[in-house]
């Protein structure tokens, strides 16, 4: 497994007496979509808030591309190339689109000097163009803040690809958006994961969506891992439906 | 609208205004370079306060900083200055002209560096709050510099110090500092249209929309944070050292660090004129400033009780000022595109059953 990009080795986080994830290990394949499921509570965004050092893990190693990262904070994991969506859209409300995307370029080589530059032309072609690419290029001058929702995560997701990363992460791409739209969207993840060769590990609780698009899933339940494989043995795995539909 | 463009026509007319108001109000010329002072104060405050969303409380601490390091280095340049101001002292003092001026000019540059160099020592502990704790935290840094000023013999503690008297007939000294602060406000509000335009601008606006995104999206946040405060920090500093000579007499609580006057009055002027706005300080600044004048000049005694109730109905009735409601109003008009309600995702569109509004 030399392909594997991010390792999560019995990774344990628990705030006070609950624990939100006890001893879970995970792998994500260089170029591959891998999904995250679960039911409510299950852990995944705390999984999440952990890969990408939002809160410190209580045991266990993360490591992205062969580098130990758990004791990393946020903005250099992000520098690093290892992105995150967040669940509740997050955009930069009083800003416009094109604003928006300017501030989303990649950071990791940001000098100084840098801090007082003026918008390239470059920068300007390459955010409209991927905004272009989820369909809000006419929306470009206005206020993020009072685009819909799910224009609103499109304009996140933008802003993701225009950061260049190399890993993805999505915390439900799809909640709370139309199913036209979510169609549209699945095309994008899967044009971004094939054309810009974004690695992405996807929290769903969209089964058509995830079974869909995903190479691999991994199921938690309780904060531990329950079950992992191809979508299609997922789908059959019995512990899974009993998670799902409460069953023990 | 731009944001790239400096605005060449009406920084042209403010440089006029600026060069005029002496000229056709003499009798207010000191009324007006206060003026200039106050835009300072609520243009470097709005940097924080209302462009990155970080409201400061302690701002006035790097113009007091400014004030007592160009005050030590214009008397320390020549004399002593435990000497000059201590309390025994009995023989006079008197500064040349070139001594005068040399100290002031050199007096100037360092205290805005030295106040540049505590923001830049402050911004390491200040910068670990957020929210309520970075605005007491950042009161906290003014009012223990008042006290440490107020109990430091060596700069005359509570007493003060009278600083070099300046050379020239009373005419000409107003005239002089009227068009240093007048300069400087002009500097800084150039300064700021070009900072605002650039992505620094950008940045520190995406700090205030949502910080823990700027984060997650690997900006350098701290780097810009402590650069915005230093920034505010250097012009306030100039300021202090230019107003410390323009009264000729400094001590720490009522003019180097004065917390509940002109460290309330920058706020009080940013959110009268509109937070996060190019001329919203400026415009709370000219308003502010006639209030002021106004009822301290009519109302002595009641000008307190005055400015309280102004505090009350701007924080209760008016919290986005007087630019800000304009931009509410006039979005088109400030460059704003704000996405038409309800036109958006027409139900034909995403092929479903029409929105229950749709039906009409």
């Amino acid at each position: 497994m030399n392909d594997a990009i991010i390792e999560l080795t019995n990774v344990s986080k628990s705030f006070g007496g609950v624990i939100a994830n006890h001893d879970v290990s995970l792998t994500v394949q260089r170029g591959a979509i891998t999904g995250l499921i679960g039911p409510n509570g299950s852990g995944k965004t705390t999984l999440f808030n952990s890969i990408v050092g939002y809160h410190p893990i209580d045991s266990g190693s993360i490591r992205f591309e062969g580098r130990e990262i758990s004791q990393l904070r946020v903005q250099d994991i992000a520098r690093l190339g290892l992105l995150r969506t967040f669940q509740t859209t997050r955009i930069y409300g009083k800003m416009s689109c094109l604003q928006n995307m300017q501030i989303s370029v990649p950071h990791r080589k940001a000098r100084f000097s840098d801090m007082f530059s003026y918008g390239r032309t470059e920068v300007i072609e390459r955010a409209e163009h991927l905004l272009a690419f989820v369909g809000l290029y006419e929306k470009r001058f206005l206020r993020a803040g009072s685009l819909s929702f799910g224009q609103q995560k499109l304009l996140e997701f933008a802003m993701a690809l225009i950061n260049e990363p190399t890993v993805l992460l999505l915390d439900e791409p799809t909640a709370g958006i139309n199913p036209t739209l979510i169609n549209g969207l699945i095309d994008r993840l899967k044009r971004a994961n094939a054309e810009f060769g974004i690695t992405m590990l996807i929290i769903e609780h969209n089964m058509r969506v995830i079974m869909n698009m995903a190479s691999k899933i991994y199921c938690l339940a309780h904060g531990e891992m329950l079950a992992a494989g191809a979508p299609s043995e997922i789908q059959r795995d019995q512990n899974v439906i009993d998670a799902y539909l409460g069953a023990h | 609208m731009s944001r790239t463009s400096l605005h060449p026509l009406t920084m042209g007319l403010l440089l006029l205004v600026g060069i005029a108001a002496p000229l056709l109000f003499p009798a207010y010329t000191n009324q007006v370079a206060v003026l200039w002072l106050m835009i300072v104060f609520a243009s470097t405050w709005d940097i924080l306060g209302g462009q990155m969303g970080y409201n400061s409380l302690g701002n006035i601490f790097f113009f007091g900083a400014g004030m007592y390091t160009s005050a030590v280095v214009q008397i320390g340049l020549f004399y002593d200055v435990g000497m000059y101001t201590s309390g025994a002292r009995t023989t006079h003092i008197v500064f040349t002209t070139t001594q005068y001026f040399a100290g002031f000019a050199l007096g100037t540059i360092t205290g805005g560096v030295a106040a540049a160099l505590l923001a830049v020592a402050t911004s390491w502990i200040v910068f670990g709050l957020r929210g309520p704790y970075f605005a007491i935290g950042t009161l906290g840094v003014a009012v223990a510099g008042a006290e440490l000023m107020a109990s430091w013999e060596w700069v005359g503690a509570a007493a003060g110090i009278s600083m070099p008297v300046f050379p020239g007939a009373p005419d000409t000294q107003k005239l002089f500092f009227y068009f240093l602060l007048f300069g400087l406000a002009f500097v800084v509000l150039v300064f700021l249209r070009w900072l605002y335009a650039t992505n620094f601008g950008l940045a520190i606006n995406a700090i205030r929309d949502d910080e823990e995104k700027a984060e997650a999206m690997g900006l350098h946040t701290r780097r810009y944070k402590r650069t915005a405060w230093t920034i505010a920090a250097f012009f306030l500093g100039i300021a202090g050292a230019i107003f410390g000579n323009m009264t000729g007499f400094i001590e720490p609580r009522d003019i180097a660090f004065p917390t509940t006057t002109f460290n309330i009055f920058m706020i009080l002027m940013v959110l009268l004129g509109g937070k996060g706005t190019f001329w919203g300080p400026v415009v709370g600044a000219v308003v502010f400033h006639v209030i002021k004048e106004v009822t301290w000049t009519y109302f002595l005694g009641w000008q307190f009780i005055a400015l309280g109730l102004l505090i009350v109905i701007i924080v209760v009735y008016f919290q986005q000022g007087i630019v800000g409601w304009l931009m509410e109003k006039y979005p088109e008009r400030f460059g704003i595109h704000i996405a038409p309600k309800g036109k958006e995702e027409p139900a034909s569109a995403i092929g479903l059953a029409p929105h229950p509004e749709g039906a009409k």
